[in-house]
């Protein structure tokens, strides 16, 4: 019972979903179900994050190594989480004054804002910028011309690198106009129109006909991995 | 001393030294100044009567307090109520008003945002030294964002879905007084659903009990059903269907030049990048089509495909480079700019400072 029931909701459930695209009585059950999922999404979050602080009080409690790190991620969890849920310093919404809640978290000069632009986004951004370094370091070591398959990628990485700076123009820019066509803005403009939407719209079409296929193999109990213990 | 410490403690000085010296120098760096404004809002209902509430004597202050709530509370049906906001401005607009009047205080230091810049230019550095080696800083940066990631998403999930959803129908009251009163009133089907919703989100969050694991598997089925379903349709809607469609061109292309006439070069040119277009499509599913050998004219097919995909990783890995460097550019820019104010691309201070 603890793998049948769980089989059967899912299969009900993606049919329904499945169902409403093609059936118009069937669009409501679609709705009811997507609305069901976008709540219970929700509360997959706020698992996540309880998940979250009880793996750092357990750490914390066990005086594990790193458990001072464990005090600043609960601590700033804590405080982002008390002044999102409290909207301090947010003013009610100018057309309904009359309910304190109405206003949005990202009213300029509220708590939440402080917190997100002043310490999430430099702290995020400033991670995704940092690849820059590694992603040069590993390309710098892996890429090498061995074969026609790595210069193709060599070449089309260094045409749109150069091609979308001012270096290719002014490598390139003096090309006469009747060989403009050459000149790297425009090759890079050619690789991506062209070659690099082939390649892209292929890669699409493979998804698409595996989610696809996937996803009916979950519907009808084939694929039952996600249950645990197998396909069994 | 370790020579790491000694080195960190280098860089620390310098880094220092050069703060205080553009501190003492210059424009100075790092402040944010804002302008007071005033907003009214009428609360709805019955009365006449309009009392404004004067200005500054409303203590709600954006990020300090919720002082706005008690004026909700306070104020009657019919009343007009008053309360300051304060919106960022560029240094020169500061200057500009100093300069015309020295007593000013419509702009004014937002102590609370510089010093969240201060806070960000520090977390902007801690990540950066990285770079370096592994350190405390970056640890405390790393810790830091984790923290700050779970419990955004966490309020995000509960303000955007949950309150309107769920509590919206299960509780439309509370939710119309305190949050939305343009909420509609849910019908008994939407009742139904959320409670069922409720129901699932609960054994969902069951599985931080240490008992009773599998009573989370109903909600995990429900989504991994939903999913399947959702993904399914979208998919071979968006990808399978539109991509396969924007595919079928016409191999041969005539393009009308600027006096009527055919435009030679032009319609060679998208002639040639539909082939090419078409070509690679097709010869990159060859190439993703295993159940035949790849062999003969397949395996010729397989091999061009396999030319069209490298083309398409190259352009892929140009541009997240691109994308990551822009991103290095900005949070250099932020320091430079925005905190250090050694340069000013948008002339927030060149009139003035």
């Amino acid at each position: 019972m603890k793998r049948v029931i769980p089989l059967w909701i899912a299969v009900i459930a993606g049919f329904g979903i499945l169902f409403s695209s093609f059936i118009p009585v069937a669009e409501r059950a679609g709705e009811m179900f997507a609305d069901i999922f976008s709540v219970i999404a929700a509360i997959a979050f706020i698992l996540g994050a309880l998940s979250l602080a009880k793996q750092h009080l357990g750490k914390l409690s066990r005086r594990e190594a790193g458990w001072g790190y464990s005090i600043i991620t609960f601590g700033t969890f804590i405080a982002m989480l008390f002044i999102g849920m409290s909207k301090i310093g947010i003013h009610p919404n100018t057309q309904y004054p009359q309910a304190p809640y109405s206003g949005g978290n990202d009213t300029e000069g509220s708590a939440f804002m402080w917190m997100y632009e002043y310490v999430m986004t430099p702290l995020t951004s400033t991670m995704f910028a940092l690849l820059a370094f590694f992603v040069a370091s590993a390309a710098f070591r892996a890429f090498r011309a061995k074969n026609t398959e790595a210069v193709l990628l060599l070449i089309t990485a260094f045409i749109i690198l150069l091609g979308r700076t001012f270096a290719g123009v002014l490598l390139t820019g003096w090309l006469p106009d009747w060989a403009s066509g050459l000149r790297l803005e425009n090759l890079s403009v050619y690789v991506m129109q062209v070659f690099n939407t082939a390649g892209s719209r292929a890669i699409m079409i493979g998804i698409a006909l595996g989610v696809a296929a996937t996803g009916l193999r979950i519907l009808f109990g084939l694929d039952r991995s996600w249950l645990g213990g197998g396909d069994a | 001393m370790s020579r790491q410490r000694k080195t960190w403690l280098v860089i620390g000085a310098i880094f220092l030294a050069l703060l205080v010296v553009r501190g003492m120098t210059g424009q100075g760096l790092g402040r944010i100044y804002v302008q007071r404004s005033e907003v009214t809002a009428t609360m709805p209902g019955a009365g006449d009567g309009t009392k404004a509430a004067a200005p500054g004597t409303n203590p709600t202050v954006p990020g300090q307090g919720a002082g706005s709530k008690d004026a909700k509370v306070v104020a009657a049906a019919g009343e007009t109520v008053v309360w300051a906001e304060w919106k960022e401005v560029p240094p020169r607009a500061f200057a500009a008003a100093q300069q015309a009047n020295p007593s000013q205080s419509a702009i004014t230091l937002s102590w609370p945002r510089t010093i969240g810049l201060w806070l960000a230019a520090f977390f902007t550095l801690a990540v950066f030294s990285f770079l370096y080696a592994d350190n405390p800083f970056y640890k405390v940066a790393e810790a830091t964002v984790v923290g700050v990631s779970a419990a955004y998403w966490g309020v995000i999930g509960f303000w955007d879905t949950l309150v309107p959803k769920m509590f919206g129908a299960l509780t439309p009251g509370l939710v119309k007084s305190m949050v939305q009163p343009s909420l509609v009133d849910p019908v008994m089907s939407q009742k139904i659903s959320m409670a069922l919703a409720l129901i699932l989100g609960v054994m969902m969050l069951w599985r931080l009990m240490p008992k009773g694991g599998w009573i989370s598997a109903w909600p995990l089925a429900f989504i991994v059903g939903v999913t399947a379903g959702l993904k399914i349709v979208s998919h071979i809607e968006s990808d399978l269907m539109a991509q396969a469609q924007a595919t079928m061109k016409p191999l041969i292309v005539t393009v009308a030049g600027s006096g009527g006439a055919t435009d030679l070069w032009a319609s060679l040119w998208a002639s040639v990048a539909n082939i090419i277009l078409v070509t690679g499509v097709i010869c990159c599913l060859v190439y993703f089509f295993f159940s035949v050998e790849h062999k003969g004219a397949i395996g010729g097919a397989a091999r061009v495909g396999i030319w069209f995909l490298m083309i398409t990783f190259g352009a892929a890995f140009g541009y997240t480079v691109m994308g990551r460097i822009a991103l290095l550019a900005a949070r250099v820019e932020f320091l430079f700019d925005d905190w250090l104010w050694l340069i000013d691309p948008n002339h927030f201070r060149s009139s003035g400072l």
